[in-house]
């Protein structure tokens, strides 16, 4: 979904960082995608190629890591993985599953110069 | 031309008009035509020729970070100007820091806000226009309007009685933090307030987009499908409430109002859920005390805010006064 969004959000990022931090370019890029984010990562991918054209990133390698789901099974009281936002608990199999983790989307790290 | 959701270029306007500055300068179509000619190709490329640094390329794929392995370890300072920096930060942070905005000026003033997501044609509009009609004695109602195209929603929600501004985003597929910052600027709703903002019609990308609301709320009507919680997972866990459309239509159809409930909780445990029509009326009753009570709590946590405030001075001057 909205990956182009996402992706002129990362150049912005991108941008303010090397304000502060001092680079001109960037030449890669390590991005921390959960598995419950909601992104596809070929259409990310795709994009971020799209909107990195004439800016500070232009030609920079973007690195996709993926992050397992998790979340916090009420019923066992324990956190379980999850592979999608309404799998069951996959030690109980009750649906009451409060997903606490890889449902989030970072720039983790930066090569730059 | 993109190709997932058909988000396109910047063509967001509030009321017809454009917004101020550029909102998405990497578009394509902005390019400017290359004033400035980096055709420079790293004149600086490999000045030592012994090629015993592998690229962190074999890591692409680990959060491992070998920082001896890769160009970081720049044995000969000056030689190399790469350096890697370690930021952590929320691919959304640029939207969330606009909702702050909005959530922290909406508080100020004791407003409101609910985003209102749904499908196309779940009956938002009309929901939207009743709600408004029976309000019209107990809050003052401003409305948000998103759509990609046209102003029809804004005249209705104005010919039932509420001011209202339209956003269009043009090719986008959702509402962001900084349009509705730019609206709530155009509508100035007074303080005390109920704000409505109705999203684009999308169960999908405007679930990841925080506008400062105090929540979101789910539309999903009896003509769709009892599965589209399951299919459309994010955006029924991203809402507080799910408003159950068009049940005066359930004697004509096979939904499964109570398969629907369980597949929304198994989403979001924490999920509220009512059944209501905006047409017929039935239920509209506790989802417009619903919405009284949110108006209600943020006018007191207004009123608390300016307690404190008034509080601080009063012990400022009393400082004041002793050192006097």
């Amino acid at each position: 979904m909205h990956e182009l969004s996402l992706a002129e959000g990362i150049i912005q990022l991108l941008e303010d960082q090397a304000k502060t931090q001092q680079f001109k370019r960037v030449k890669q890029v390590w991005l921390s995608i959960g598995e419950l984010a909601g992104v596809e990562p070929e259409a990310l991918t795709f994009c971020l190629d799209l909107v990195s054209k004439d800016t500070l990133a232009d030609g920079a390698l973007f690195h996709l890591v993926r992050e397992p789901g998790r979340g916090w099974c009420l019923a066992c009281s324990q956190t379980v993985s999850l592979n999608a936002r309404f799998d069951a608990c996959p030690h109980c199999g009750q649906y009451q599953v409060q997903v606490n983790g890889g449902d989030d989307m970072r720039v983790s790290e930066l090569e730059v110069e | 031309m993109c190709t997932v959701c058909g988000c396109g270029e910047g063509q967001v306007s509030i009321e017809g008009q454009a917004t101020a500055g550029v909102k998405y300068p990497y578009r394509a179509h902005h390019a400017h035509g290359h004033e400035h000619p980096h055709e420079h190709p790293h004149p600086h490329e490999h000045p030592h020729p012994h090629e015993h640094e592998p690229a962190p390329a074999a890591s692409a794929y680990s959060e491992l970070l070998d920082y001896g392995q890769g160009p970081a370890h720049a044995h000969a300072p000056g030689l190399s100007q790469t350096r890697m920096v370690k930021i952590e930060q929320d691919i959304l942070s640029k939207n969330n820091g606009y909702a702050t905005a909005n959530r922290q000026w909406l508080a100020e003033r004791g407003i409101f806000a609910i985003n209102l997501v749904s499908s196309p044609g779940s009956g938002k509009t009309t929901l939207l226009a009743a709600s408004i009609r029976q309000l019209s004695a107990r809050a003052r109602v401003y409305v948000v309007e998103g759509d990609q195209q046209t102003s029809h929603d804004a005249e209705r929600i104005r010919a039932a009685g509420a001011p209202a501004v339209q956003i269009n985003t043009g090719k986008g597929c959702h509402l962001d933090a900084h349009m509705v910052g730019q609206a709530l600027q155009n509508l100035a709703p007074a303080d005390d307030s109920l704000l409505l903002i109705e999203n684009v019609g999308n169960l999908v990308c405007p679930a990841a987009f925080d506008l400062g609301e105090a929540h979101k709320v789910a539309i999903l009507s009896v003509t769709e499908g009892e599965d589209k919680p399951l299919k459309y997972p994010d955006m029924f866990a991203a809402a507080d409430l799910m408003l159950l459309n068009k049940i005066d239509l359930l004697p004509y159809l096979d939904f499964d109002v109570d398969a629907c409930i369980a597949y929304a909780r198994r989403v979001n445990p924490k999920i509220q859920v009512l059944q209501l029509s905006a047409k017929s009326g039935a239920g509209m009753a506790p989802w417009l005390d619903w919405l009284c009570a949110g108006v209600t709590h943020s006018q007191v946590g207004k009123q608390q805010q300016v307690a404190r405030l008034q509080q601080r001075i009063a012990e400022l001057e009393q400082r004041l006064q002793s050192r006097g």
